[in-house]
């Protein structure tokens, strides 16, 4: 079906007032209907579900949705459950152990892969599996391997090493450790991968300046080569970023929020409430929460990135 | 066999002879304290990364008095599939006793429509939105990619509620729905900038040919855009199979994924676990991304990385 | 005479690849010597080698009397300019100069001194807090060239440092190397492929082709009398008209027969006897009209295209069989099949056997 000469718009019909609409909707439509599905996401899902669901939080919904509107009920119950402060604040000491470490880890590793090492493709390889894995078969390895009495605990005690222990999967001070093992090693080689394109990026000639100036190899990455890469590094923080934010799968499979509620986190406190508790206003008012707080990290970034220097999409 | 350059004019006589001293190649050890530090570091994460996988393997293959035994390091001492078995057809998933085989073929019925589905919306998308602007085209796309980092938990809801009414919740065809929905905006991130980095000069050729808007998509993109469409294949299938929220919560009782089954497996068995038997479970759900990691190698990466890439 | 650079029997390989071979060269104290050639010779790697920053397979690199062929680039006295300048993208002008000397540890006066008096030099004071994003190309060719002026050094090396600029910049910054050097009087070694600027800037050119230097001399003898074919063709722009035949004593016979007097040429050794030749003289050589009347060889010759370059006509015809170009000046009138007097004097000329392709 050959399409008319869209540029120019001109042509009998396409003048004045009903030219004008005819213009603006007629023109380009089969791109328009192909750009249906995209468009009925963005505002069906995106944006009408989003506004649903803060708008509900405010309600009183227990099995099924009510227009009974309670105010900030919700939110007081929230905050004054212990479950619900105990999962925020696992997440945020969870976040920024995992970014640290996440980072940390993988910044050093695309350095050692930088320095022209032999087996790189295998190191590679070896790194990037475990992010091609589900979090439910992290989570179910790392579980069995942190188990007390036929785990690593149990294996090391049983060769001789009385004291050694590695229980953190059943301790509630320790718990969030048992995730975070688990859960850097499902990221770092992701984060390796990423970093170690943004260090292959800076030019060759920087490395030999730098040598002709007699920089040393940690200086130049430190001086010279870290802050050229900061597009990498605001890339990787926010993905890991929101990664962390949905954690759900890795602590179902890991511990079930256990023990007790010592690894709750909120994704789990949604689902719980909405789906298992028949408390669907709670559920609702903790994923309102979920959403501020992503607000609050991504509108100030997303404006530093796109706001100041114009559009750049 | 030395070879002086031809000179003339006031310059100094070239004198070729090697004088005494450094010469050649620099003297380099090769165990240098820095080397050892590296390969150090790497051989210990190697060790941290191959230590899950090692052990989902050597304990599939015992016996569970074996494994009482107490030594995750052990290798089995005779190798038993008798887990293997179990785990794909006799392992209690909840209600019923049928093992992983049908939560494996679930994963499949999911997988394969929704990946194809997804893509090829996504892939309609990134090429309306390169070649085809209209007004209000980069909002939507802006509001899109923004939209992605919103957690699904604030839409969840909602949607139950949407499949519901539209009758298919707790289908096939609701989980295909979600998959395609959540897709989109990576997806048509990767299609885009791949649609923007071909030369434009073809599809104007193409548009003074006189084709329109599907011709040109079907008869000249598609054929230049396979390795993309790879790299958006793996990312789906592995991202896909993977997932365990949308089909916990949409597919309903019948469709339920492989990931879904093997915790059931594991976290709501009755009675003594039998770790052989969950390790084995854990193994198989794991095998069909791990298979296309290992076969796609550098183009995992570049899907890893593409997706990692925000304009 | 003293020497700033001595390279001995210098070998590179990369793997089975000979990229250098058994290489000498020596530089002489306050010389700008450019090593010139296609892409692919050798010359960067040369440099690479004595910067330090490749490792010789065999042989010895001596700078100011030391050997270096073992020493880190920061010992061995050396700065250096790259083709992208590779300035410190996210460090002020200030701070890329005064980098190295802040890792080297010197006192803060001494740098503050150094980078003054580098920025002096160069004209670069107003500068000094500028990132090199805001910078334009010759504002950073200077830069690049200040990091390596605070660095005290004797021996300045140059990566092709125009070649990524286009020509009217690489025109402007060319007379400002060439005044740096003046100023200066460092050792400078300058590596590029263009031609115009080797003849421009060298006090000597070394012309490299497959890791070995074909010829090291002036400009001036590299122009008339270049010791091999490679080196005739390869400078000279429009390059050099070469016409094959047969050398016979005082005559040479082109293949088409035409016969050309060589009487007044001087060889390089003895007279051959009767030897393949390839006779060579350069577009400026070749006279017309009333000019070509003094000349030992003229003939009869129907100009085929002319191209007016404002301050010259380039003009090709055919003489001896073959399509040669010549040049006169634009005050001569001369259009497409006009027929005239061409001649020249093989004394400006060059002959070359046809087998060896050297210089007879």
């Amino acid at each position: 079906m050959a399409d008319t000469a869209v540029d120019t718009g001109r042509g009998a019909g396409n003048t004045g007032r009903r030219g004008f609409l005819r213009k603006t909707f007629l023109h380009n439509v089969p791109a328009k209907i192909a750009a249906l599905p995209m468009m009925a996401t963005v505002l069906v899902v995106f944006i009408g579900c989003t506004i649903w669901t803060v708008y509900y939080s405010f309600t009183n919904s227990r099995l099924l949705p009510s227009g009974d509107f309670i105010g900030f009920e919700q939110y007081e119950r929230l905050f004054g459950t212990s479950r619900w402060n105990v999962s925020v604040w696992n997440l945020v000491t969870y976040g920024a152990m995992s970014l640290v470490f996440t980072l940390g880890f993988g910044f050093l590793l695309a350095v050692l892969m930088d320095q022209k090492i032999r087996f790189e493709s295998a190191f590679r390889t070896i790194m990037l599996y475990p992010f091609a894995l589900s979090f439910i078969v992290t989570g179910l390895v790392w579980q069995w391997i942190m188990n007390p009495t036929l785990g690593l605990q149990g294996t090391m005690r049983n060769l001789g090493w009385e004291s050694f222990t590695f229980d953190w999967i059943a301790n509630p001070r320790m718990v969030l450790f048992a995730l975070l093992i688990a859960g850097l090693w499902q990221g770092v080689g992701f984060c390796m991968v990423l970093m170690l394109a943004g260090l292959r990026g800076v030019d060759e000639e920087i490395w030999k300046a730098a040598r002709v100036d007699g920089i040393p190899t940690w200086r130049t990455y430190i001086s010279v080569v870290i802050p050229m890469m900061r597009g990498v590094l605001v890339t990787a923080v926010v993905l890991i970023g929101s990664g962390i934010v949905r954690l759900y799968d890795l602590v179902v499979a890991l511990t079930n929020g256990g023990p007790g509620i010592s690894s709750e986190v909120p994704a789990k406190y949604v689902y719980n409430y909405m789906f298992g508790a028949g408390n669907i206003g709670q559920g609702l008012a903790a994923a309102t929460m979920m959403l501020l707080t992503v607000l609050i990290i991504m509108v100030p970034w997303a404006y530093l990135e796109f706001g100041g220097k114009g559009r750049r999409s | 066999m030395s070879q002086t350059a031809t000179m003339t004019g006031p310059a100094p006589d070239t004198n070729t002879k090697v004088e005494s001293g450094p010469r050649g190649p620099r003297p380099k050890p090769f165990f240098t304290p820095q080397k050892i530090i590296i390969y150090s570091i790497l051989v210990f994460f190697t060790l941290y990364f191959l230590f899950p996988l090692y052990v989902m393997l050597v304990t599939s293959f015992k016996t569970m008095p074996e494994i009482r035994f107490g030594n995750i390091f052990a290798l089995p001492s005779q190798i038993s599939f008798d887990a293997w078995v179990k785990a794909w057809t006799s392992a209690c998933t909840g209600l019923t006793c049928e093992g992983l085989a049908p939560g494996f073929w679930n994963s499949v019925k999911i997988t394969i429509p929704s990946t194809i589905v997804s893509i090829f919306i996504a892939a309609v998308n990134g090429y309306a939105l390169v070649n085809w602007r209209f007004k209000g085209s980069e909002i939507f796309f802006s509001i899109l990619i923004f939209g992605s980092f919103i957690p699904y938990q604030v839409m969840l809801y909602p949607l139950v509620m949407i499949t519901r009414e539209l009758g298919i919740f707790g289908t096939l065809q609701a989980v295909i729905l979600i998959h395609t929905i959540f897709g989109m905006p990576i997806l048509t991130l990767l299609f885009r900038n791949y649609f923007a980095s071909l030369p434009q000069e073809l599809f104007k050729a193409a548009r003074v040919d006189g084709a329109g808007f599907w011709r040109i998509f079907f008869e000249i993109m598609l054929p230049m855009s396979l390795p993309i469409f790879v790299v958006a294949l793996i990312l789906q299938v592995t991202g896909i199979w993977n997932d365990f929220l949308f089909g916990v919560v949409f597919a309903g009782t019948q469709n339920l994924p492989m990931t879904v089954q093997l915790n059931n497996i594991v976290n709501s068995a009755q009675g003594t676990p039998e770790y052989n038997v969950n390790m084995a479970a854990t193994v198989l759900t794991g095998l069909v991304p791990l298979i296309i990691y290992f076969v796609s190698g550098k183009l995992f990466v570049r899907g890893v990385a593409a997706g990692a890439v925000k304009g | 005479m003293q020497t700033s650079v001595s390279i001995k029997d210098l070998s590179l390989n990369f793997g089975s690849v000979k990229v250098l071979e058994h290489l000498n060269l020596d530089i002489a104290k306050g010389e700008f010597i450019v090593l010139l050639g296609p892409s692919g010779c050798g010359k960067s790697t040369l440099l690479n080698c004595i910067a330090g920053l490749l490792d010789v397979s065999d042989g010895q690199i001596f700078i100011n009397g030391k050997n270096v062929t073992w020493e880190e680039p920061k010992d061995r006295g050396i700065g250096m300019v790259f083709q992208s300048y590779a300035l410190y993208p996210q460090m002020s002008v200030e701070r890329n100069l005064s980098f190295g000397l802040r890792v080297a540890g010197m006192p803060k006066a001494e740098i503050d001194q150094r980078v003054k008096r580098a920025s002096e030099i160069l004209q670069i004071e107003p500068l000094l807090n500028r990132k090199p994003a805001n910078l334009s190309g010759g504002q950073r060719q200077r830069v690049a060239i200040g990091r390596a002026l605070v660095r005290d050094v004797d021996v300045f090396l140059f990566d092709e440092p125009l070649s990524n600029l286009d020509a009217k910049l690489r025109s402007d910054l060319r007379v400002e190397i060439k005044r740096l050097h003046q100023r200066l009087k460092n050792t400078m070694i300058y590596v590029t492929h263009d031609q115009i600027e080797a003849l421009t800037l060298a006090d000597r050119i070394a012309i490299m082709k497959n890791g070995v230097i074909q010829q090291l001399a002036d400009p001036h003898t590299i122009y008339n009398k270049p010791v091999n074919l490679y080196v005739a063709g390869f400078v000279g722009s429009p390059s050099m008209n070469f016409i094959e035949g047969t050398l016979n004593g005082p005559t040479f016979n082109a293949a088409d027969g035409t016969a050309i007097p060589v009487g007044t040429y001087d060889f390089v050794g003895a007279t051959p006897g009767s030897t393949k030749a390839i006779l060579g003289v350069r577009p400026e050589h070749i006279f017309v009209g009333e000019a070509a009347a003094d000349m030992p060889f003229k003939t009869e010759a129907e100009i085929e295209i002319v191209e007016p370059m404002g301050s010259e006509t380039l003009a090709w015809t055919t003489v001896a069989g073959v399509s040669v170009t010549f040049r006169c000046s634009s005050d001569i009138d001369i259009h497409a099949g006009d027929k005239i007097q061409v001649g020249f004097d093989i004394a400006r000329g060059s002959l070359f056997d046809a087998g060896t392709e050297e210089r007879l």
